[in-house]
């Protein structure tokens, strides 16, 4: 017994060297950049380095602010998701309820190409999307980020799955009344669906804030530039501004701070819900 | 009895999800089919070339170099990022305080964007000024050229990409471990089996469907890998990280050869078909279990 207890606190030591050093390298990479967005140009090229620089100063964000055109990109960025993540909802709570709680004709068809879409990425189709952009005047406009990606596979799957839970006793009873099936997927069904419509705009806001391959093919003018498409075009040239770029950087992660660490439960929870027991 | 209402209803709910679908997505998808048999520069008409793109594509010396890359790349990503995330869900499902606040640490590189990691990780890694080379130097180390060796660059690219989406998989994971009957480890106990035994004996082969369906996932979206990439090495030190994505991308919009880059495309499309195919049958057999 002896040996056991003294073999287990030799674990759980090792354990607690290993967490601290996978913790380590998880965060430090984030707070690193985060603290060199408050250094100097000469601080940020100069050894030995330190966390925040000798003298830390907002220089780098109030740069950023006044020169750039960033306020601009990131007025672009809210836009784009804000807009597209309402229509994701409509448009997903629209569809998954159809498949969840009506039985059609051509049911199994529709749904069949609703599951081929996921063999389709955007990756795959980016040349000839390009044509259809430019054909329904969509490019170089915020509106061709938001509108083709709209409907989703995976938002279609969650609400179907999330409906296919509620009895649909709820429905046949608001019938019997005479509600009109708008009145019931309106004022009954809908509000039902709140749990399920927070996650998707969870996902689809961060989705849309940390795309990059829609704005990479439609956007073409700098003024509207998302903060992705920025930060990767700026990054991309010759000299590269390190000091805006990590201010920027910084900026664009403070929402998806803010939302993962307030909503946290929310996001891993959400995925481990079926299995979880103490 | 069904009234009209409820007939058509579901129709007019489908209505937008279809037509955003058929225009913005099935449409394109046989346009680029229809685009890869053609030779189009994106301005003049279309001139058809039968299949000439492809046998192009059979000895085109850039293309299979940045196709066997994508698939090198593949091939040591995907191992890294099971065995790490495996690792991960394995240390937070023993019992350990504070297991919440590690699950969000090593999740949360999920949640940035890959423009951002593959920054952060450059800016680390810099070559004369960052603080990884310092740590290097200060240790007696020669400096690495991280990002301009092209052996060191495809080993950081595979890094930073497990690094970005160990968390992911961790969380699929966590939730298959947890799945797994609490009484198999019990009789484990009894029986004197050690923590090796019991991962290889129990943990393992119960953890397969999980196993199988993130293998598949991490497949299909490493080998897309581009964002994080560009940001990153931009395909660089001379072609060695540029994988087919930004291969393709290039080769349409920047070489304007759209036709040939939808050729490129329809090879990517069958792996992605194929794998994609795979993960549909997976998921069949979990329901079937399930039930």
């Amino acid at each position: 017994m002896q040996t056991k207890k003294r073999k287990k606190t030799g674990w759980s030591i090792l354990l607690g060297v290993l967490l601290f050093f996978l913790t380590f390298l998880f965060l430090m990479p984030i707070i690193w950049v985060i603290g060199s967005s408050f250094k100097s140009t000469g601080e940020l090229f100069s050894w030995p380095p330190s966390l925040f620089g000798k003298s830390p100063s907002w220089n780098n964000y109030i740069k950023a602010l006044e020169e750039g055109d960033f306020t601009g990109y990131f007025l672009n960025t809210v836009f784009v998701s804000i807009v597209a993540t309402i229509l994701t909802v409509i448009v997903n709570v629209m569809s998954g309820y159809a498949f969840a709680k009506y039985r059609f004709k051509g049911q199994t068809v529709l749904f069949g190409i609703v599951l081929a879409t996921l063999m389709v990425p955007l990756e795959v189709i980016m040349i000839p999307i390009f044509k259809v952009i430019v054909a329904t005047n969509l490019y170089n406009s915020l509106w061709g980020l938001i509108i083709p990606a709209v409907a989703s596979p995976t938002a279609v799957f969650l609400v179907k799955q999330y409906y296919a839970g509620i009895p649909d006793a709820y429905m046949e009873a608001a019938r019997i009344d005479g509600a009109s099936e708008t009145n019931i997927f309106l004022k009954i069904m809908l509000p039902l669906a709140k749990p399920i419509i927070s996650v998707l705009c969870i996902f689809s806001f961060m989705w849309r804030w940390n795309d990059y391959l829609w704005p990479k093919l439609v956007i073409n003018s700098k003024t509207k530039y998302t903060m992705q498409l920025a930060l990767a075009n700026f990054s991309g040239e010759y000299s590269v501004d390190w000091n805006s770029l990590l201010a920027m950087s910084v900026i664009s992660m403070i929402p998806v701070i803010i939302v993962f660490v307030s909503l946290q439960k929310y996001i891993i929870g959400g995925m481990t819900a079926g299995g979880v027991k103490g | 009895m069904k009234n009209f209402e409820q007939k058509i209803f579901p129709y007019l709910l489908l209505l937008p999800t279809i037509a955003i679908f058929g225009v913005f997505l099935f449409f394109p998808a046989l346009n680029g089919l229809w685009i890869s048999f053609t030779k189009w520069d994106g301005i003049n008409p279309q001139e058809f070339v039968g299949l000439k793109n492809y046998i192009k594509l059979a000895g085109d010396k850039d293309f299979l170099t940045s196709f066997f890359s994508t698939m090198f790349y593949t091939c040591l990503s995907v191992p890294a990022i099971f065995i790490s995330a495996l690792m991960l869900a394995l240390i937070l499902t023993r019992r350990i305080k504070g297991s919440n606040f590690f699950r969000a640490v090593f999740y949360w590189p999920t949640m940035i964007s890959s423009i951002i990691v593959g920054l952060t990780w450059r800016f680390l890694l810099g070559e004369d000024f960052g603080v990884i080379n310092y740590l290097l130097t200060v240790m007696g180390n020669s400096p690495v050229k991280w990002l301009t060796n092209p052996k060191a660059a495809m080993a950081v690219v595979i890094f930073v990409t497990a690094w970005s989406m160990a968390g992911y998989y961790m969380v699929m994971f966590i939730a298959g471990i947890k799945a797994i009957s609490e009484t198999y480890y019990e009789a484990a106990d009894i029986d004197g089996a050690g923590f090796w035994q019991q991962f290889r004996y129990i943990t393992l082969p119960l953890l397969k469907p999980t196993s199988l369906l993130v293998l598949v996932l991490s497949t299909v979206t490493v080998i897309k890998a581009y964002p994080l990439i560009y940001a990153l090495t931009q395909g660089g030190p001379a072609g060695t990280t540029k994988f087919m994505v930004q291969m393709i991308q290039e080769t349409g919009f920047e070489k304007n050869q759209m036709g040939y880059a939808c050729a490129m495309t329809t090879v990517l499309f069958i792996i992605l078909a194929v794998l994609t195919f795979v993960q549909f049958r997976l998921n069949r057999g979990g329901e079937q279990d399930a039930n």
